[in-house]
C-alpha cells in the first residue's frame, strides 16, 4: 500500500514532475494520482496540454505545451493543481485557497507542506479573490515541491 | 454558536423572532429550524430516551432519526430538526402525552398526476425534470425546501462538463430546483405517510404545517427518499454532541450554526473527509479523522485537502468511548488489530466537544417497503433495498426507485438514475420520441461514472 492511500499525503515519486527548464517557464503540477471520474482540467486547458484517455483515467500533462496560465488550478474540483515557477533562487507557487481570512497581497504567511506542517515564511504576491481564491506566494526555491498550502 | 463569516456561503438570515423554550424567551431567525435555533443558543439536549431517560441531542438533522422530538405548541413528537421556528412558538420537553386540545377536523384534498415523485433531492428532482417534459408530475418533499442533501454541499462536484463538474452542490440544488419548478407541481413540508394499492397507485400525505391530508392518485410513483446515517456502537454514543456527519453539515452549512468548537470525525470516506474540510471553513477545529480500515476510503484529493491543513487521519483506528457530563467533552480512540479488536495500550484521549459519525448510510426503505416491492439485503448497495431493474423499476409494476434509496452512491449517479427512472416511467404511459436512444445515453453515462 502506498503512503497516500494510508495517509492522504503524496510523495514526489507519486507525481509526474517537470524538469528545470519547464519550472523556469512555470507549469501546472497536477497532484491527481487516483482514478476518479472527473475531467474539467482537460476542457479548461487552452493549449491542450492536459489529456485523459477516458473520464476515469489520470490526467497526463505535456509540460512542453503547458504555458502555466492557471486555468486548471481554478477549475479543479479536487483543488489538486498547483502552478510552480522558479525565478532565480525563488519559487512562485499558485494555489487554491478556500478559507477566511484571505491573505493580503504583500503580507507574509506561513507556507505549509502536504501534511500541514509549517516549513517556511512566504510572501504573498497575488490574491485573485473568489469563492475559491487563487493565491500566489513566493518562497525559497528548495520548497517549490513541498509548499502546498498557507496559514494566514 | 452562529457562523458570521464563511468563505463559500452567505447566510441570509430571516427576520428576528422570539420563541419560548421551556418558558424561556429565545431569539431566533425566521427560516431556521427549531433545533438549529436551540443549538445557536447552546441548547444541545432536545429529548430523553423513553425508558432510562438518557439525554438526547439530534443525530441526523434531516428528520429521520427521531432523537430531536419535542412538544411544539402543545403537539408532542414534533421533529424539531425539520420544523421551522415561528414567532411566539412554545417549545417544551416532550412528555409523550397526547394534547388536551382538540385537533381541528382534518382537511382532505384529492390530487391526481401521471408521475408522483417522493423526495426532492438530486434523484427526485432529476426524475421530475426528465418526466415533466412529457407528463404531469407532482413532487412531494417533507422538508421546507427542495434539493435534498445538495443544499449543504459546499464542495465542487467531480465529473464531466455535462454533469456540471466544478459546480458546488449548493449551486446544483438551485439549478435543479429552478428547472423542476418550471413544469412540476410541488408539495413541500409534506410527508408521505402511506402507500396503498387500490388497483391504482395511491399515496396518503400530510402537510405538517397546515394539516391538510392529500390523497394522491398516480399512474407511476418514483421513490427517491434517500438514506439515513448509520450509528456506530461505542460507549457514550448517545451523548448529546455525537452527530451524524450529515446532521452537522445541515446545521452549519444550511443554518450557519456551529455544533461546537472542536470535533473529531469517525470515518475517512468522502463524507468524513469533506466534512472535515467544511468544519475548518466554518471556523471550527478538527482534532483528527479516525478510520477503522487500513486505508482511506474517500478520494485521495479530498484527503490531501484536509491533510495539508494539518488534520491527521488515523487509519486502523476506531472510537472506543465518548465521555462528558451532559454532552461530549472528549473521546477515547484506539488502534485496531487485524481482527478489528482494540489494541490495549494504544488509546488516545482526545478533547473535543463534538463527534461526527461518517460511517455510511442506510437506504430509507420504510415507504417503499409498503408498496410490496421485493426488498432484499444487498451489502454492496448499503443494506436493505428494493430490487430494481436497469430502468430503476422495482418488482412492483409502476413503482420506481432512484438515488441513495436504490443504492448508496454519489449525488452524480443519483441524478442520472433519476433521469432514467423519470424517462422510463413516462415511456410506459405514453410514446416518447427517441426513447431508446435517450435511455441508452443515460445508461452509458451511469456506467462510465461507476467505473471510477
Amino acid at each position: 500500500m502506498k503512503r497516500w492511500e494510508r495517509e492522504g499525503v503524496a510523495e514526489l515519486e507519486d507525481l509526474n514532475l517537470p524538469d528545470e527548464e519547464h519550472l523556469k517557464k512555470g507549469v501546472a503540477i497536477i497532484e491527481c494520482i487516483q482514478e476518479i471520474p472527473c475531467n474539467p482540467c482537460v476542457d479548461a486547458c487552452p493549449t491542450k496540454a492536459i489529456s485523459m484517455e477516458n473520464i476515469n483515467a489520470l490526467p497526463e500533462i505535456d509540460y512542453d505545451k503547458c504555458v502555466g496560465c492557471g486555468k486548471c488550478v481554478e477549475v479543479c474540483p479536487g483543488l489538486a493543481v498547483f502552478l510552480v515557477k522558479v525565478v532565480d533562487d525563488f519559487a512562485l507557487i499558485t494555489l487554491p485557497y478556500e478559507f477566511l481570512p484571505l491573505p493580503e497581497e504583500g503580507s507574509i504567511v506561513k507556507a505549509l507542506n502536504r501534511e500541514g506542517k509549517e516549513i517556511c515564511d512566504a510572501a504573498v504576491k497575488k490574491v485573485k479573490k473568489g469563492k475559491t481564491t487563487i493565491v500566489t506566494i513566493e518562497l525559497p526555491k528548495e520548497y517549490a515541491m513541498e509548499a502546498r498550502n498557507i496559514k494566514v | 454558536m452562529r457562523i458570521e463569516e464563511h468563505p463559500i456561503l452567505d447566510f441570509k438570515r430571516g427576520r428576528e423572532i422570539y420563541f419560548y423554550y421551556n418558558g424561556k424567551k429565545i431569539r431566533a431567525y425566521e427560516g431556521e429550524t427549531i433545533a438549529a435555533a436551540l443549538h445557536a443558543t447552546g441548547v444541545k439536549v432536545l429529548s430523553k430516551s423513553l425508558k432510562l431517560e438518557r439525554q438526547r441531542g439530534f443525530f441526523c438533522g434531516i428528520g429521520k432519526c427521531s432523537s430531536c422530538l419535542m412538544k411544539v405548541d402543545g403537539v408532542p413528537n414534533v421533529r424539531t430538526c425539520i420544523t421551522l421556528v415561528k414567532d411566539g412558538m412554545v417549545v417544551e420537553d416532550n412528555d409523550m402525552e397526547l394534547p388536551e386540545k382538540e385537533y381541528p377536523r382534518c382537511k382532505f384534498e384529492k390530487m391526481e398526476c401521471d408521475i408522483a415523485i417522493v423526495g426532492g433531492g438530486p434523484a427526485g428532482l432529476s426524475a421530475a425534470i426528465e418526466a415533466s417534459q412529457y407528463a404531469d408530475v407532482l413532487i412531494i418533499d417533507e422538508n421546507h425546501q427542495l434539493g435534498g442533501q445538495l443544499i449543504k454541499q459546499t464542495h465542487k462536484f467531480f465529473g464531466s462538463k455535462k454533469q456540471r463538474a466544478g459546480t458546488r452542490g449548493i449551486e446544483i440544488a438551485k439549478i435543479l430546483e429552478e428547472e423542476a419548478r418550471k413544469n412540476c407541481r410541488v408539495l413541500l413540508n409534506t410527508s408521505v405517510i402511506g402507500y396503498y394499492d387500490r388497483g391504482y397507485h395511491f399515496l396518503a400525505a400530510v402537510n405538517r404545517v397546515d394539516g391538510i391530508i392529500y390523497e394522491i392518485k398516480a399512474k407511476k410513483i418514483i421513490f427517491a427518499t434517500g438514506a439515513q446515517e448509520n450509528m456506530l456502537v461505542f460507549e457514550g454514543n448517545d451523548l448529546p454532541g455525537v452527530y451524524g456527519a450529515g446532521g452537522v453539515q445541515t446545521l452549519m452549512n444550511v443554518y450557519g450554526v456551529k455544533p461546537g468548537e472542536k470535533g473529531i470525525i469517525i470515518g475517512a470516506g468522502n463524507v468524513g473527509l469533506i466534512l472535515a474540510y467544511q468544519l475548518l471553513q466554518a471556523g471550527m477545529e478538527v482534532a483528527c479523522i479516525v478510520e477503522a480500515l487500513p486505508k482511506i476510503g474517500g478520494y485521495f484529493v479530498h484527503a490531501a485537502k484536509v491533510r495539508r491543513c494539518g488534520i491527521p487521519i488515523y487509519t486502523s483506528h476506531s472510537i472506543k468511548e465518548a465521555y462528558g457530563n451532559g454532552s461530549v467533552e472528549g473521546a477515547i480512540i484506539a488502534k485496531l488489530d487485524e481482527n478489528w479488536k482494540f489494541i490495549e495500550g494504544s488509546e488516545k484521549d482526545i478533547k473535543c466537544d463534538f463527534i461526527c459519525l461518517a460511517v455510511g448510510l442506510t437506504p430509507a426503505i420504510r415507504l417503499i417497503a409498503q408498496t410490496g416491492a421485493t426488498i432484499s439485503f444487498i451489502n454492496e448497495a448499503g443494506g436493505w433495498i428494493a430490487l430494481h431493474n436497469e430502468y430503476m423499476e422495482t418488482t412492483k409494476e409502476g413503482i420506481y426507485v432512484a438515488g441513495d434509496l436504490a443504492n448508496i452512491e454519489e449525488a452524480s449517479t443519483a441524478m442520472i438514475e433519476g433521469r432514467i427512472a423519470g424517462l422510463h416511467a413516462v415511456h410506459t404511459i405514453k410514446q416518447i420520441p427517441n426513447f431508446e436512444e435517450k435511455i441508452r445515453e443515460y445508461m452509458e453515462e451511469l456506467e462510465i461514472f461507476r467505473q471510477g
